[in-house]
């Protein structure tokens, strides 16, 4: 039969459905759209805007405009155009390997929980809450006081403090997806454990472990932010929460050159939230009705 | 008569419940021979799908075990057999197809990636060639189009479509037996009349023995050649189809058999009434007495039927029941 063709309805993967349902969402989409021209900015703002962040350019404090300099200078006399520019490369970097940590840690574990059930959950679970339980802010500045104030040990740092959601999350959606019919009938067909765990389970259960990472993205920046305020932070490289920090003395006299890093962070990770809010409702079922 | 294909003999499968250890399956030794089909019958939680995961190795871990008994299986017994072997027979010699269509296929991956993902770990056949016979098998349980089918998502397909697609992927390493676990309860009459005739087509082609579990009589004088009838985790009957719904020795199967409808050729025929079996199977806990479970739903109870279990007796030539009360024939 020719004309059976004609019907064939072509496939559709579900991911595809939920790119349409996000794509309605507009706050989601304009903030993509900011998000990608931010991060943009990271990879060629360097060269194109070839001002080097740590030299002094001219007078400190000069409100931004004067001279040329939109932002202004801070208190050495520094371009902050130049320090926003190389800072978005900072926060972004460490956003997303922080992120990409937090998912490894948490799934890993999660799943193994939420897999194997009986003591392997139990000593997992109890590791989970006592990691839960620790002050984040001042367990991640132990961590950084006592290996150093390098990008790697502050991702790891904020990897290790937030990964208990991402494991609660996995692992409650492993438990829901292990009794469903079609992973025992994968295991009819004689899928191993490692099969049935990461080919079977966790693609099913990936939809609200990338809405928390996502999010997890705008709350490493904030960490991040948060860290190098406290001057736990690499000194050779600029991070927003940095020059937050070593301006904060002079927030009285020269507002802007707090307000104007802290107005890229809450854009950024403002952004992230309506990305991460929009994923949410494009990947959960149960909201797609509205 | 030929070697059976799979033997198994005095199973015993115990369930941890909260009031103790409970047999669920007691006392069960049956025959499988290659080519042949046969059918569990019996009501909800007499322990038909138990018996069928037994013999999987799938039962709930930390819940049910094996507790006894032996499953021969080709000179092996799969009762003690490791996990690595019992994985190794799953969906390559000894496959299982499932009650819901609905539930169980993957709706992440297209159909054509599930049937492929078996044949690659059990044939180690290429991404290509797993593909290909992939379309074949598409076209054999007969999906239309399969080539442009073989990459839909299962939501994309209807019950009776995912069903067949189920069978094919049972049936992509040509196993040696098939387990049934009510194939067609959720699918409507008209599809089950061709899931039945495309597995009967199957089994011609390929010699499957097939164990369909039901408690559909009309299935299996459909699909089967021999019956067990399973009541509380025992066999109480067992014989030929044909023989034992013309003849059925035990209460309990002449119960089931009276409980079916029949369409009459004449509306002014006048119409029997439909037997029901009063009462209910008996809890967990009462499993694993030394006595007829069936007793309290029996119309022919007696002192020995609640004293002590009945012993299985030959009551047709190759019938056999386990009844006090049910006589030898001549």
């Amino acid at each position: 039969m020719n004309n059976e063709d004609q019907y064939v309805v072509k496939a559709r993967h579900p991911f595809a459905e939920a790119f349409e349902m996000f794509s309605k969402n507009i706050a989601a989409v304009i903030a993509l759209i900011i998000l990608f021209l931010i991060i943009l900015v990271a990879i060629f703002g360097p060269t194109l805007y070839p001002v080097d962040p740590f030299d002094m350019v001219w007078m400190p404090f000069s409100p931004p405009g004067e001279e040329g300099f939109i932002f202004g200078t801070d208190y050495l006399g520094r371009d902050l155009v130049a320090m926003i520019i190389h800072g978005a490369r900072v926060s972004i970097i460490i956003g997303v390997s922080a992120a990409f940590v937090t998912v490894f840690i948490g799934v890993s574990v999660g799943a193994m929980a939420g897999f194997y059930r009986g003591w392997v959950e139990e000593v997992l679970m109890r590791i989970t809450e006592f990691f839960q339980v620790l002050p984040t802010l001042l367990f991640a500045m132990v961590i950084v006081a006592l290996f150093g104030a390098s990008l790697t040990m502050i991702t790891i740092a904020i990897g290790a403090v937030s990964w208990t959601a991402v494991a609660r999350i996995t692992r409650a959606e492993f438990l829901r997806i292990r009794e469903l019919e079609y992973v025992t009938a994968s295991r009819a067909s004689g899928a191993n454990n490692f099969i049935l765990m990461f080919g079977i389970i966790l693609p099913n259960a990936l939809p609200p472990i990338i809405v928390q990472a996502a999010l997890m993205v705008g709350s490493a920046i904030l960490f991040e932010a948060g860290l190098s305020f406290l001057g736990l932070t690499d000194p050779n490289v600029v991070s927003w929460g940095q020059v937050i920090g070593s301006n904060r003395s002079y927030l009285l006299d020269a507002g802007f050159t707090v307000t104007i890093p802290g107005a890229a962070i809450f854009i950024t990770v403002l952004c992230i939230s309506l990305v991460g809010d929009g994923l949410n409702d494009a990947l959960n079922p149960k909201l797609r009705q509205r | 008569m030929t070697e059976p294909l799979l033997s198994v003999q005095n199973l015993r499968i115990e369930l941890n419940t909260r009031d103790g250890v409970a047999p669920v399956i007691d006392d069960f030794s049956f025959d499988l021979f290659p080519g042949e089909a046969i059918s569990f019958v019996g009501e909800s939680g007499c322990g038909k799908s138990m018996t069928a995961l037994g013999i999987m190795g799938l039962l709930p871990d930390g819940v049910g075990k094996i507790a006894s008994g032996s499953i021969n299986f080709a000179g092996e017994d799969l009762a003690t057999a490791d996990d690595k072997r019992l994985r190794n027979i799953r969906g390559n010699e000894i496959s299982m197809i499932f009650q819901e269509p609905m539930t169980s296929l993957n709706p992440v991956y297209t159909i054509g990636e599930q049937i492929a993902e078996v044949l690659r770990a059990h044939q180690g056949l290429s991404r290509q060639a797993s593909w290909s016979k992939a379309i074949e098998l598409l076209d054999a349980v007969r999906i239309p189009n399969p080539q442009a089918r073989v990459s839909d998502y299962p939501f994309q397909m209807s019950g009776g479509q995912r069903q067949r697609v189920m069978i094919a992927i049972a049936l992509a390493c040509e196993p040696k037996i098939l387990i049934a676990d009510e194939p067609t309860t959720a699918l409507d009459v008209t599809v089950q009349a061709q899931i039945f005739d495309l597995l009967n087509d199957l089994r011609k082609q390929t010699g499957t023995a097939i164990i369909l579990i039901t408690h559909d009589m009309g299935a299996v004088a459909e699909m089967a050649e021999r019956m067990i009838v399973m009541y509380a985790g025992r066999k109480v009957e067992e014989g030929p189809v044909q023989q034992v719904i013309d003849n059925a020795g035990h209460p309990y199967t002449q119960g089931l058999i009276s409980c079916v409808p029949h369409i009459l050729e004449k509306l002014t025929t006048e119409r029997q009434t439909l037997q029901e079996v009063p009462g209910i199977v008996p809890s967990l806990r009462d499993f694993g007495k030394d006595q007829c479970l069936f007793a309290t739903r029996c119309k022919y109870v007696s002192e020995k039927c609640n004293n002590v279990r009945p012993t299985e007796i030959e009551f047709e030539s190759s019938q056999t029941v386990a009844c006090w009360h049910t006589e030898r024939k001549q």
